[in-house]
């Protein structure tokens, strides 16, 4: 068989320095651009305002838009070009529209304006005739029913709902969207010269396209930002119930002096014993909080769809940090007489094949994903990539170290001993303090 | 081979069978690639994002309803009191929920108490004003103002629901939206121009029929009051024309032209009975809408035409004069109404008035128009990254763990035809994070393989025989395989709470599809292994 991993045996808890400070400074650089620029950045959906996505026959000329829009009196307004790595050529625009003030003024105030100057640019407005590419399939099968092309009077039926239903479709899926010439019009299905020349009579083609309007009203953006903070949380203190219960561990004691009384001494006992659910919290937090530094470094929004996929990764990272407290669990069991961070290292390594195939290969269909899904999935694509990375890095970078410093500070240096089974005893006074586990494997 | 594991392999396969009905569709068996696009087509519901449509969420504003509750309270108050001659300084609306009632007569207090009790007790509140002595404040029982909030829901959406039909769209959803209770989600699949929706929408609806009290009209309220000596008359009211019907060659003509009314209506629009649209036989080129009124209406409105012969009576639609014609005879059970109107405005107006009028107005919150070039991209790159991803997957599997690859592929393809026939069967939507949903499926799935295969080579290393190796890998890998599949199965449970349409697509397909990958990586992947052993030379190597 083919074998990636045969037998390692690294030091990984030796290395845990190395490890939080390649952490820390992750976390740095990724806040310190937060910071710095101007804060995370919000997608429409918490924002609030109007996205319009345009794709021209022809490259647009950027300044003469931004002229048109600032006459219109939507100078703040930002224009993006959008290039798909897939599509390069895409003549395709993004009009971002700010939410003026939190008046009651019409919703698609933005949305209007940003035609009327596209419009202006394009001198669509002196034209009585409608726009072939802005039609929809109501308006186009009227006008065939009424113009009757093809001449079927009373036996028509639905034959020219069907044929605008195909001309459209030719239209968006063949030729994405626009159309330059009406005669390209004939490879359409149903389509005759006919049907071809009453279209040229009575439609003009515009040189544009709306492919994509987001309007988003002032109080909902607001509230979806405090339903997602709120969501995610929940969601990690879901989490830490479930991990703190299936890894409740036994009291590591014998501390003695102030670390054992009173308040001070309770709340340390109660962290030793959901040690391993607060490490995978904490971890999980690091893999969020990387995460959101990224996106600030390389420019992506924070949408609900991202906060989707950062939820999705919570709980993928949880897997992996599963994965391997399981294994130290087992080994704890077997391994009593070795020191607690010696069977880390042992758990880990014996893991590390298959979390490096696991995380390996969903981290391929994600980035598959990421290059081929397509312009609107890319952030949400970019956040489970980094995700997948970071989350099975945090596991035994972050997750473990964390629960042998713990224990390593809370006076621990040998792994069990006396029986396992029960986690109420308690360990002598700096004796043979041991962590013992409960629950099922 | 086993008895159990024929049946084993028997079920197996007739699942597969029944997914791929599921998914594929019958009576009309498939019999050519084009009709099993079309088949799945029509099988799989697709979100708003991957067909194209309109998504906009409306909010109700139910306040305006309470606020006319209570104004109606008032009136009805009044009314009464002064039937049985109880005398009071002022009863007036305080606010949306709050009624007072200032200065009763002193002697008239018992009477008072007693009418409340009668005819407001369930509904409002007793009590003393804050700061007024002599005053009374009637309050809105929440129980009462809930019921309010409820009604004007229902029949917001309700009407909603009869407008949007009238229009003839393909499919739209009309539905209560969140967790709020005054939002209305509207889906409108294939409408790239949601403007003429909107407007239907959106309209009031009002109609009512009034006697025109001052045959003048005038260019503004002040030039009105001013005409009538800074008052207006009894029970009258300024009601403002709708600006289309001025003469714009009057260059002093700003379009506004303000109509003195009678408060009481004669008609109003519940008292329709049918409305349509048809050609102003006057003004060619116009549109009118023709309105029927029930035989309850009509027989007043005859009673009321009768009376008030060659006085003008106002047609008022949400709020605006539309004409005002003179009243010629008695009519009874018909009317006219004329304007400017185009066929397609013609059409919507009489659309809005046989809909039914709208309890309060609507305002948009959110709006969102996917066009359909977008949605055809979208689908191609779905599909697209789906197929790669799968064929990366497969490669790997093959290449890595030779024979048991081919395995986990096969059980990797029932896994994602199950999950297709599962979205099918539910009528659940398929958005483009669904389809992200389905390809983080075939990654986290897959995992579940390597977590069996993994165990079963430590198992042939530590000197087990192939079967043994196998039992074992599968035994040890259970429960590590149901945990890692219950962290992000809770993390999509809270994905499907509180997401909304495209989100909740992606929670949906994650969980369907990892339910589905323990069947598929636990029992049918053991069945296919079982069957090979049994086929397989005792002695042979496992292909691992």
């Amino acid at each position: 068989m083919i074998e990636l991993f045969k037998q390692p045996n690294i030091d990984w808890m030796g290395k845990a320095k190395y490890f939080f400070a390649l952490s820390g400074l992750l976390l740095a650089i990724g806040w310190a651009a937060i910071f710095l620029k101007g804060g995370i950045k919000y997608g429409i959906d918490f924002r609030g305002g109007t996205n319009v996505d345009i794709r021209f026959a022809q490259p647009p000329d950027i300044d003469k838009l931004r002229a048109s829009l600032r006459a219109q009196g939507l100078g703040t307004s930002e224009i993006q070009g959008i290039s798909d790595i897939a599509n390069p050529n895409s003549n395709e625009v993004l009009i971002f529209v700010e939410q003026s003030g939190q008046t009651d003024q019409a919703l698609d105030e933005g949305k209007a304006k940003v035609l009327t100057a596209l419009n202006a640019t394009y001198g669509l407005n002196a034209s009585s005739k409608p726009d072939f590419n802005a039609a929809t399939p109501t308006s186009l099968a009227g006008f065939l029913s009424q113009r009757d092309p093809l001449s079927l009077s009373i036996n028509a039926g639905d034959k020219y709902q069907q044929l605008a239903k195909n001309l459209l479709a030719f239209r968006d899926k063949d030729k994405n969207g626009l159309i330059t010439n009406m005669d390209e019009l004939a490879g359409a299905s149903g389509s005759t010269p006919a049907v071809i020349s009453a279209l040229k009579e009575n439609y003009t083609l515009g040189p544009f396209a709306i492919r994509n309007v987001e309007i988003v009203g002032p109080k909902v953006g607001g509230e979806l930002r405090n339903q997602a903070i709120r969501v995610t949380l929940y969601a990690l203190a879901g989490m830490l119930l479930y991990i703190a219960f299936r890894f409740y561990g036994g009291q590591i004691g014998g501390s003695a002096g102030w670390a054992s009384r009173g308040m001070v001494g309770f709340a340390l006992r109660v962290i030793d014993r959901i040690i391993f659910g607060l490490a995978a919290v904490l971890a999980v937090f690091h893999d969020v909080l990387i995460t959101l530094g990224l996106f600030k470094i390389f420019g992506f929004e924070i949408s609900l769809t991202v906060i989707a996929a950062l939820l999705t990764l919570v709980g993928y990272s949880m897997n992996d940090t599963i994965v391997i407290f399981d294994r130290i669990r087992e080994n704890n069991r077997l391994l009593r007489k070795e020191p607690f961070a010696a069977v880390v290292n042992k758990s880990i390594n014996q893991t590390l094949s298959r979390t490096i195939l696991t995380s390996g290969l969903t981290f391929l269909t994600v980035l598959v994903l990421f290059l081929m899904g397509g312009q609107v999935l890319r952030a949400f694509a970019f956040a489970l990539v980094v995700g997948i990375v970071v989350g099975t890095y945090s596991s035994f970078g972050i997750a473990a170290p964390l629960v042998v410093a713990w224990n390593r500070w809370r006076g621990q240096t040998a792994a069990g001993t006396g029986t396992a089974a029960g986690n109420k005893t308690r360990g002598s006074e700096g004796g043979q303090p041991r962590l013992a586990t409960a629950g099922r494997r | 081979m086993t008895p159990n594991l024929k049946w084993k392999i028997i079920f197996i396969f007739a699942v597969v069978i029944l997914c791929v009905y599921f998914v594929l569709g019958l009576p009309t068996f498939p019999t050519s690639p084009a009709q099993i696009r079309d088949n799945f087509t029509q099988q799989i519901k697709l979100g708003l994002d991957l067909q194209g449509g309109t998504h906009m969420i409306l909010q109700v504003q139910v306040q305006e309803a309470v606020a006319q509750e209570t104004e109606q309270t008032v009136e009805r108050l009044t009314t009464a009191m002064r039937s049985k001659n109880i005398h009071y300084e002022e009863a007036r609306r305080a606010d949306d929920t709050h009624v007072i009632v200032r200065n009763v007569a002193t002697d008239q207090v018992s009477q008072f108490r007693d009418l409340i009790h009668d005819q407001y007790e369930g509904a409002w509140e007793l009590g003393s004003a804050p700061g007024d002595p002599t005053a009374y404040l009637l309050t809105m029982r929440p129980s009462y103002l809930a019921r309010i909030q409820e009604t004007t829901m229902t029949q917001s959406l309700e009407t909603i629901e009869r407008r949007i039909n009238a229009l003839g769209l393909t499919e739209p959803t009309i539905q209560l939206h969140g967790r709020k209770d005054n939002e209305i989600l509207v889906q409108l699949p294939g409408e790239g121009d949601p403007a003429r929706a909107k407007q239907v929408i959106q309209a009031g609806g009002q109609l009512e029929l009034r006697l025109v009290e001052d045959p003048a009209t005038y260019p503004s309220e002040a030039a009105a009051l001013s005409a009538h000596g800074g008052v207006l008359p009894p029970n009258t009211e300024l009601v403002r024309g709708r600006s289309e019907s001025r003469n714009s060659q009057n260059p002093q003509d700003n379009g506004e032209a303000w109509y003195i009314l009678s408060r009481s209506t004669a008609v109003t629009g519940r008292d329709l009975r049918s409305a349509t649209e048809s050609r102003n036989t006057e003004m060619p080129g116009q549109w009118q809408i023709n309105f029927q009124l029930t035989s309850e209406a009509g027989r007043r409105f005859g009673q009321f035409t009768e009376q008030n012969l060659h006085r003008q009576m106002a047609i008022v639609l949400e709020k605006h004069v539309y004409s005002a014609p003179v009243i010629q005879s008695r009519i009874e059970d018909q009317g006219r109404i004329d304007g400017n109107f185009s066929q397609e405005s013609a059409h919507d107006l009489a659309l809005v008035l046989r809909a039914g009028a709208l309890p309060a107005s609507i305002k948009y919150l959110e709006e969102r128009t996917v066009g359909p070039s977008l949605g055809a991209d979208s689908i191609r790159h779905g599909v697209q990254a789906s197929i790669f991803s799968l064929l990366v997957v497969m490669i790997f599997m093959v290449f890595y763990y030779r024979l048991s690859g081919v395995n986990a592929v096969l059980a990797l393809i029932l896994n994602l035809i199950i999950l297709l026939a599962a979205l099918a069967m539910f009528g659940a939507v398929l958005t483009l994070p669904g389809i992200a949903g389905v390809i983080l499926t075939i990654g986290m799935g897959v995992d579940s393989n390597v977590l069996v295969f993994e165990r079963v080579r430590e198992e042939l290393r530590n000197g087990k025989s192939s079967s043994a190796a196998v039992e074992a890998g599968f035994d040890k890998a259970f429960l590590t395989i149901i945990d890692t599949h219950v962290t992000t199965v809770v993390s999509a449970f809270f994905l499907f709470i509180f997401g909304t349409g495209p989100i909740r697509g992606f929670a949906v397909t994650l969980t369907i599809g990892l339910i589905a990958n323990v069947f598929t990586a636990i029992y049918v992947s053991k069945a296919i292994f079982q069957y090979h052993l049994a086929k397989m030379d005792r002695q042979a190597e496992l292909s691992i």
